[in-house]
């Protein structure tokens, strides 16, 4: 749990609301995003947050990354406020934003250009991280080249290259077909475990934030609120594919409940009737 | 040896057959008609013309300062257009306060300008470039406006989270993303610079293909009008070529199923 020094992000009492223009009317209405959002992440932590489309989880993760700041509340990665985009924080959408004119090698790269790396640095470490990443042998290929697995792994090749605390990810796999998610969550897992970062997770699949995390919130429909925080009691983190074997009885119940706390099941039956 | 091979083969001997039956109509098509050679010249004809034309009438001179006024006036026009365009594509006040008197300059046609031009400038070649500066300006300012528009804001967000500035990241994916659109803009741009720099010429001045259009007109000598359109179809054909060889070489690592040649 997250305690004392050791806290890597930390959302205080955070509210969030957007005006938005009633194209038809032109009224403004305000639509009240997130609202009393308190949670903090140890250093180390793999922590999921799911919940019901539009609840906001993404303008959590905005948020942490200081691309918007919060209408109420405040945000702290590694107990500094964030109050502009920092260098503490990677960020890993669904689209994997390569850059069309530029190799994988260079994609890589493109944090450490902005950030000011002499080009040797940003070769070695570039190239060390396509490795880990599994991408040795593509450097020079351009990203239209590459399958929709690797270039995802491409993209969290590029997060870890500026070397970030805090690794936010907005369901980094969703358009991944189901076993090239297995294999992607695999190597994200590992890469977690043994660069040791925090992370903070956002998805909408159940079993796999059961799967690759440490604790798992779960938001209410808009204004998101976070309604309960689980505790997930099995062993692997760092081995996914593990864990979906050797706990797959525990698993299922994890699911089961995440199931009834977002009335997953009410609707499906709702929709038989 | 390959079907798809032997069909381009055949595809080309087609064409290359067209070629010789369009010669040839030309060549014995108005005799036979009884069209008279001031309406139509035979091939041959424009042939000796050219050669008399090149010898006397300095047509490579003139083909050549219609090819530099273009080649000037399309990069001016394009430095111009994209200049612009980036700005009122990363300035939404300056867009909506410059719009009304860019839409009007738009639609009002560029060539008209011509004579104006050369009023102010004399028989020089600045009415010329300053045409087809004019012409090629809105093609190009539009292409990177639009484009600049419509960069994924996901992209620029990445690049903020690594702490980027404005201007790199204007520099590193703005800039870049509009490049297609842009080159879209330019092969428009490279045709249209031509017809302003001709109709410049046309209308005052004594050097350029323009000139000698007109003057082959008054001189009643349709062979040598002929031979000019040739010229200025050379000069546009090098023009637009040189835009295609341009943006194979900076778009090379778009995939070539997307790439649309010519």
């Amino acid at each position: 749990m997250a305690n004392g020094k050791d806290i890597r992000i930390e959302y205080r009492n955070v509210a969030k609301q957007f005006t938005s223009n009633n194209g038809v009317d032109g009224a403004e209405s305000i639509i009240r995003a997130v609202e009393n959002v308190d949670l903090s992440i140890a250093d180390g932590e793999v922590v999921s947050i799911i919940g019901p489309s539009g609840c906001g989880k993404s303008t959590l993760l905005n948020m942490g990354a200081g691309l918007y700041l919060p209408s109420s509340g405040e945000v702290f990665v590694d107990q500094e406020k964030v109050d502009a985009p920092n260098q503490h924080v990677g960020f890993m959408l669904q689209k994997d934003l390569l850059l069309a004119w530029r190799t994988i090698q260079k994609n890589v790269e493109f944090g450490l250009e902005i950030q000011g790396i002499p080009p040797n640095e940003r070769q070695e470490r570039s190239m060390d991280l396509l490795e880990k990443c599994r991408l040795t042998g593509f450097e020079n290929h351009y990203p239209h080249q590459l399958s929709g697995g690797m270039r995802q792994r491409a993209a969290l090749a590029r997060t870890l290259a500026v070397d970030p605390k805090v690794l936010l990810l907005d369901e980094p796999f969703s358009a991944l077909d189901a076993q090239t998610k297995m294999i992607l969550q695999q190597d994200l897992a590992e890469t977690l475990s043994t660069e040791k970062k925090t992370a903070l997770f956002i998805t909408h699949d159940l079993v796999e934030s059961v799967a690759l995390s440490d604790r798992v919130f779960v938001m209410s429909a808009r204004p998101g609120t976070i309604i309960e925080e689980i505790d997930v009691n099995l062993p692997d983190r760092a081995n996914p594919m593990a864990r979906r074997q050797d706990s797959q009885k525990q698993i299922g119940e994890y699911v089961a409940q995440l199931m009834r706390l977002l009335h997953v099941g009410e609707t499906a039956a709702e929709i038989e009737i | 040896m390959t079907d798809k091979n032997t069909a381009t083969r055949n595809s080309v001997w087609a064409s290359l057959g067209l070629f010789v039956v369009f010669l040839a109509g030309w060549e014995w098509g108005p005799g036979l008609l009884d069209i008279p050679p001031y309406i139509i010249p035979t091939a041959s004809s424009v042939y000796f013309e050219f050669i008399r034309a090149v010898g006397s009438e300095q047509l490579f001179y003139h083909s050549w300062i219609t090819f530099a006024e273009t080649a000037i006036g399309f990069i001016l026009g394009t430095i111009l257009g994209m200049v612009i365009g980036y700005i009122l594509g990363i300035s939404a006040r300056a867009e909506f306060i410059l719009s009304p008197y860019i839409l009007a300059l738009q639609i009002a046609p560029k060539v008209a300008f011509a004579p104006l031009f050369v009023l102010w400038f004399g028989y020089t070649i600045y009415p010329k470039i300053l045409v087809a500066v004019l012409i090629v300006f809105f093609p190009i300012m539009v292409n990177v406006l639009g484009a600049i528009r419509t960069v994924d804001q996901d992209l620029i967000n990445l690049a903020r989270t690594f702490s980027a500035s404005r201007w790199q990241i204007f520099r590193m994916i703005e800039f870049r993303d509009a490049l297609p659109p842009l080159f879209s803009g330019l092969r428009i741009a490279s045709t249209l610079a031509v017809i302003g720099v001709v109709v410049g010429e046309m209308v005052g001045g004594n050097l350029g293909l323009g000139f000698l259009l007109v003057f082959g007109e008054g001189a009643g000598n349709t062979a040598l009008v002929f031979v000019t359109i040739i010229m200025l179809t050379v000069v546009g054909i090098l023009a637009y070529g040189s835009v295609v060889l341009l943006e194979k070489k900076v778009l090379h690592y778009i995939p070539k199923k997307d790439y649309a040649p010519v």
